[in-house]
C-alpha cells in the first residue's frame, strides 16, 4: 500500500544551511560580504575594480570570483593587490554555498573588512542559491534593455541594492527609465538604486558611500537582522 | 541549467523522509512560475541519480503555481501579463507579489 509522507521542505534547504554556516564564519570574523550578480557583460568586474581602487586604502578587501572557466577576472583584480580566489564552477551556472565553503579557508577572514563575491554572469540561477553573505547586489546595464525586471523578476526580488551601469551610452539606446524603475519598484519597493558609469565615473560616489555606510553599520553591530543572502 | 543540483537536493530530502519505506514511488513538488526550473530536465536527471536507491523510478510531479499579484487599491488579484506589473483593473502600481516563488518538496509517496 502506498502512503503519503508530508515533507514541506524548501528544495534548496541543504544549500541554505551551508549558507548559514558561511554567514556565521563571516560574522565571527567581523567581515561584511557582498554577492554581486548580473548578466554577462553588465560590468561586474569593472564595478568591483572601481570599488577596490576607491576604497582599498581604507578597507581590507578580498575578492572571490565564480566563472565557468578561466581566471581572467581574478588575474585582473589580483593586480590591484587584494587577495583573490577563483572558483571555477565547471559548467555550473551559479555559485552555491558549498563552493563558498571551499573558497573561504583560502582567505584570512579576520584580517578583512569587505568580501566581494562576483557570481557567475546569469540573471536566472544565482538568485536561487544563497551564499551566506550580508547583501545581494544586482548590476544591470543600459544595453540589456529596460524590460529586464519584467523578464527576470526573481532576480530583482532578491536583492538589497542595484546599480544601473553604462549610463554613458544611454542616449544610444531606447531605454525607458520610468518603465524600468516602475518594474523594479513594484518588485522591490524602496530598493537603493545607483545609476553609474564605470567608464566616466558618473554616479560611483553614491555607490561607494553606500558600501562605506554598510561596512560601518555592520562593524557597529547594526547588522542584526540581515536577511539570509 | 541548474536542474542537476536541484534534483540532487530533492533526492537527499526524499531519502531523509522515507523512514523504513521499501520504495519511494512519487515526489510531489510545489513550484512557482518565478522559480526557473524545467520539469523534464529534473525527471531526466532523476532517472540517472536515483538509480540503485529506493527512489529509483519514482515519478516527479510538479504542481505549478502561477505568479499572482494583489492590488492594494482595488483588492484585485491578477497574473502579470509579462510586459507590466500594474493592476489591469485599476492601473495602480501599489501591488504586491503574493504567489509564484514557491520552491518546495511538499510530500513523497512510499511503499
Amino acid at each position: 500500500m502506498a502512503k503519503k509522507v508530508t515533507v514541506v521542505e524548501e528544495i534548496l534547504s541543504e544549500n541554505d544551511r551551508a549558507a548559514l554556516t558561511n554567514r556565521a564564519q563571516l560574522d565571527d570574523a567581523g567581515l561584511f560580504g557582498l554577492n554581486l550578480m548580473a548578466s554577462p557583460g553588465a560590468g561586474k568586474t569593472s564595478v568591483i575594480m572601481a570599488t577596490i581602487q576607491a576604497l582599498g586604502d581604507e578597507l581590507n578587501i578580498a575578492y572571490i570570483d565564480g566563472d565557468l572557466a578561466s581566471s581572467i577576472d581574478v588575474d585582473k583584480v589580483a593586480e590591484l593587490g587584494v587577495p583573490a580566489v577563483q572558483i571555477n564552477t565547471g559548467g555550473q551556472c551559479h555559485l552555491d554555498a558549498f563552493m563558498m565553503q571551499g573558497a573561504l579557508p583560502q582567505l584570512s577572514l579576520v584580517e578583512l573588512d569587505l568580501l566581494v563575491v562576483e557570481n557567475v554572469g546569469n540573471l536566472v540561477c544565482p538568485s536561487g542559491f544563497r551564499l551566506g553573505v550580508h547583501r545581494n547586489v544586482l548590476i544591470a546595464s543600459v544595453p540589456e534593455g529596460d524590460d529586464k525586471p519584467y523578464k527576470y523578476p526573481a532576480m530583482y526580488l532578491g536583492v538589497d541594492v542595484m546599480l544601473l551601469n553604462k549610463m554613458d551610452v544611454i542616449e544610444a539606446f531606447d531605454f525607458d527609465m520610468a518603465y524600468f524603475r516602475r518594474g523594479v519598484e513594484i518588485l522591490n519597493p524602496g530598493l537603493a538604486f545607483f545609476p553609474v558609469s564605470c567608464k566616466t565615473g558618473e554616479g560611483l560616489g553614491d555607490w561607494l558611500a553606500w558600501v562605506r555606510g554598510e561596512v560601518a553599520a555592520f562593524k557597529d553591530g547594526e547588522g542584526e537582522g540581515y536577511k539570509a543572502r | 541549467m541548474h536542474e542537476l543540483p536541484i534534483t540532487e537536493n530533492i533526492l537527499q530530502i526524499a531519502l531523509r523522509h522515507a523512514g523504513d519505506a521499501k520504495r519511494i514511488t512519487r515526489i510531489n513538488l510545489v513550484i512557482g512560475d518565478l522559480s526557473a526550473v524545467i520539469g523534464e530536465s529534473v525527471q531526466f536527471y532523476w532517472d540517472i541519480i536515483s538509480k540503485e536507491t529506493i527512489a529509483e523510478g519514482a515519478t516527479i510531479h510538479f504542481e505549478r503555481i502561477r505568479a499572482c499579484f494583489h492590488c492594494k487599491d482595488c483588492e484585485n488579484e491578477f497574473a502579470p501579463d509579462g510586459r507590466k506589473f500594474e493592476c489591469p483593473q485599476c492601473g495602480s502600481d501599489q501591488v504586491n507579489l503574493i504567489a509564484g516563488r514557491e520552491f518546495q518538496l511538499e510530500s513523497i509517496e512510499v511503499e
